[in-house]
């Protein structure tokens, strides 16, 4: 695989493939096994030029636990901010000796571009409102560990979807494994031509739903906080317990605690947020070695 | 003086085309009878000899901007496009909005001296769309296509003001950037499947059309003379169909790029695509194709547009629109028409007529201004380098069919191809 720019150039198989190596790998991690070094020698640079806690680290932590160097770029002391163009900045790191880049940029595109300009592999760490494969990919990697099988399920992804590149790269992910996803959010943030289901009334759709995949409302990219929003779209306790019982929570994080989840619901048994961070270092683990090799 | 003989050339005359020899005296066409001795001769055997080449639609850069292009580099590219007059865009800094930067940039031309730059001028004090500028100050400095080009006039009580003054003055005409901005404010490319795949931010048609919609009802109450900039999606050109069938004194332009390029051309994210208004579909492209072809649009021009590699790779979203346009245009619009008369109607005679100059345009005979092209038809090149200071070109590295081998302005030599 050369690179992972968009999850739209993954087919159902390879879905699958990765999903599967990405759950041997978190066994291996949970059993405290060192997985084989397969990026050895290998350099991988994190260029993230917007700020990321999640993502960067367990970039970091995956290209490691699979031998490679790592460079991570700080864009504040690059020379960005000398007027250096973006081209020429990867370009240098290129240069340096990087092997795989891992982007992320407020822009769209940006990830694309890198990957013209070097012809390295590039990894999609999150591109402005366009795509964030590797949070898809865990997530569908936290759902197949937690189901015996996956189609069939309904799943209601809720919120900020118009903003939001984790829905970019969920509703393309979802589908292909054969899940039933329903788009759950006021009309403005209704995309204007989705292929999938869409309502504005959470309230009639959550007894219908296998999983409730919450966004986080994207302020930085436009998205704004109402009150109508919040009294008619958190996942608050009265909603929670019309929730089917072995329904689910998902949330890509960070997490808005008082606007699209309430404190208490974040912490419930319900919730597999925290497993979804777990999964997200097996998860890169995974793409890494599909790129990096 | 200066005598040159251009032989065995096709040549435009007011009779048709034929074959002949054109004999150049100082700055005039003369009869070849009265050619002396010591004459330059050009050899145009299986070339077009018709009259140099009007662009309605240049930014020169200068004032302001000069790393990007200056009045020398710019005339430089134009003429080795076989351009012989261009209409200078007046967003620079500072913009053309007053009779002082006409006369500096009108000037700087004449220094360099190998293309007659012709300056626009401003419809509004700084281009900033608020205030009308000194239209009839810029008029007597020689102004006569007003645009605020890069920007839309999008008040319609002050265009409808602005047209009302221009409809009094004789061969002035609106030009307008068509852009409804609340509507392409997040967009860097078409609205379109190749943005919503890219994830990149939508400019939907109507963003054009609504403008132009609006200026043409502007147009019938005033009765200005308007002539729409950079047309690229079929909605405009249905209006600019309509408002011709009425009668409306309306003329639209069409940039070489548009003709040859689509949306689908965006996909590699290369910001030498991007451009306001954007490629859009293929559709479109032929729409516009056949527009020009049924002289709905009448020119071509260029909106050579000139930025540094440095300013232009960066996230897509943030390279700054434009792309250059002078030194291809012919070979392009040839590729497109591949007729004669086509040619030199889009490329010379409609431009030169829409912006009033008349020592430009006209069919080769002796006693014109001898501002003149030679093209060669047949002749394939590769493109490779620029006369421009920039190179941010789609058409980099493309194989072209048709070349300018020679510019002559105001009797002189103004461009040479290297090549046979």
């Amino acid at each position: 695989m050369k690179g992972l720019i968009t999850v739209r150039d993954l087919g159902p198989d390879q879905l699958r493939a990765m999903i599967e190596e990405a759950s041997l790998l978190r066994d291996m991690l949970d059993r405290h096994e060192e997985p084989d070094p397969a990026l050895q020698g290998r350099c991988v640079a994190n260029l993230f030029f917007e700020p990321s806690t999640r993502t960067r680290l367990s970039f970091e932590l995956a290209a490691k636990r699979l031998g490679a160097h790592v460079l991570t770029l700080n864009p504040a002391t690059s020379s960005a901010s000398k007027g250096e163009s973006l081209r020429d900045t990867v370009l240098t790191i290129a240069a340096v000796g990087a092997d795989v880049m891992v982007v992320r940029h407020l822009e769209d595109g940006v990830p694309q571009s890198v990957a013209e300009w070097t012809g390295l592999a590039v990894v999609n760490g999150g591109d402005g409102t366009h795509e964030h494969p590797t949070q898809a990919l865990l997530d569908a990697v936290t759902l197949s560990r937690h189901y015996e099988g996956l189609e069939g399920l309904r799943v209601g992804v809720v919120g900020d979807i118009t903003h939001s590149r984790v829905a970019g790269s969920l509703l393309h992910v979802l589908p292909r494994l054969g899940m039933d996803v329903t788009l759950v959010a006021p009309t403005n943030w209704l995309p204007a031509d989705t292929p999938h289901q869409t309502t504005t009334d959470f309230d009639a759709m959550i007894p219908e739903l296998d999983v409730v995949y919450l966004l986080r409302v994207q302020t930085e990219r436009g998205g704004r906080i109402t009150d109508s929003y919040v009294g008619n779209f958190q996942l608050d306790e009265p909603r929670l317990a019309r929730m089917r019982p072995d329904a689910i929570i998902l949330h890509p994080g960070p997490i808005n605690r008082g606007v699209e989840i309430a404190d208490e619901v974040a912490e419930s048994s319900r919730s597999l947020i925290t497993e979804q961070v777990r999964n997200g270092v097996p998860t890169r683990m995974a793409v890494l070695r599909a790129v990096g090799l | 003086m200066t005598v040159i003989v251009i032989a065995n050339g096709s040549v435009l005359t007011p009779e048709g085309w034929m074959q002949t020899d054109v004999a150049v005296s100082g700055a005039v066409i003369v009869e070849i009878d009265q050619v002396l001795e010591n004459a330059t001769v050009i050899d145009a055997a299986g070339c077009l000899v018709g009259p140099g080449f009007v662009d309605l639609h240049t930014h020169l850069r200068e004032p302001g901007q000069t790393w990007k292009e200056d009045v020398a580099s710019g005339s430089l590219s134009a003429a080795a496009g076989g351009f012989t007059a261009v209409v200078a865009m007046p967003n620079t800094d500072p913009p053309i909005d007053s009779p002082k930067v006409v006369d500096l940039v009108a000037s700087r031309g004449v220094e360099v001296g190998l293309v007659d730059v012709i300056p626009s001028g401003a419809l509004t004090v700084g281009r900033s769309g608020h205030a009308v500028s000194d239209i009839a100050a810029l008029y007597r400095a020689g102004v006569r296509v007003f645009s605020d080009d890069g920007d839309s006039v999008e008040d319609s009580g002050l265009l409808a003001e602005i047209m009302s003054t221009m409809a009094a003055l004789d061969g002035a005409v609106v030009a307008q950037h068509a852009e409804v901005s609340s509507l392409t404010d997040d967009g860097h490319m078409h609205d379109g499947a190749v943005s919503r795949r890219l994830g990149i931010g939508g400019l939907a048609a109507e963003a054009e059309s609504e403008i132009v919609r609006r200026d043409l009802d502007l147009v019938r109450r005033t009765g200005a003379r308007y002539h729409c900039q950079h047309v690229s999606a079929e909605s405009t050109v249905e209006a600019i169909r309509s408002a011709k069938e009425e009668g409306l004194p309306v003329t639209a332009e069409v940039t070489p790029h548009h003709l040859s390029f689509t949306e689908e051309d965006l996909l590699s994210l290369d910001t030498n695509f991007k451009m306001y208004p954007p490629l859009r579909s293929e559709s479109d492209r032929n729409v516009l194709l056949e527009a020009l072809r049924e002289g709905i649009i009448d020119v071509v021009a260029t909106d050579h547009a000139p930025h540094l590699p440095s300013e232009k790779d960066v996230a897509f979203p943030e390279a700054p629109r434009g792309v250059i346009g002078l030194e291809t245009a012919a070979s392009v619009v040839w590729g497109a028409l591949a007729e004669p008369d086509a040619l030199f109607k889009v490329l010379s005679t409609s431009p030169a007529g829409i912006a009033g100059l008349s020592d430009h345009g006209q069919a080769v005979k002796p006693g014109n201004k001898a501002n003149l092209v030679v093209f060669a038809p047949e002749e394939v090149w590769n493109v490779t380098s620029f006369q421009s200071k920039s190179a941010n070109s789609p058409y980099l590295g493309a194989d072209m069919t048709g070349r300018v081998r020679t510019t002559i302005h105001d009797g002189r030599v103004s461009y040479q191809s290297g090549e046979k």
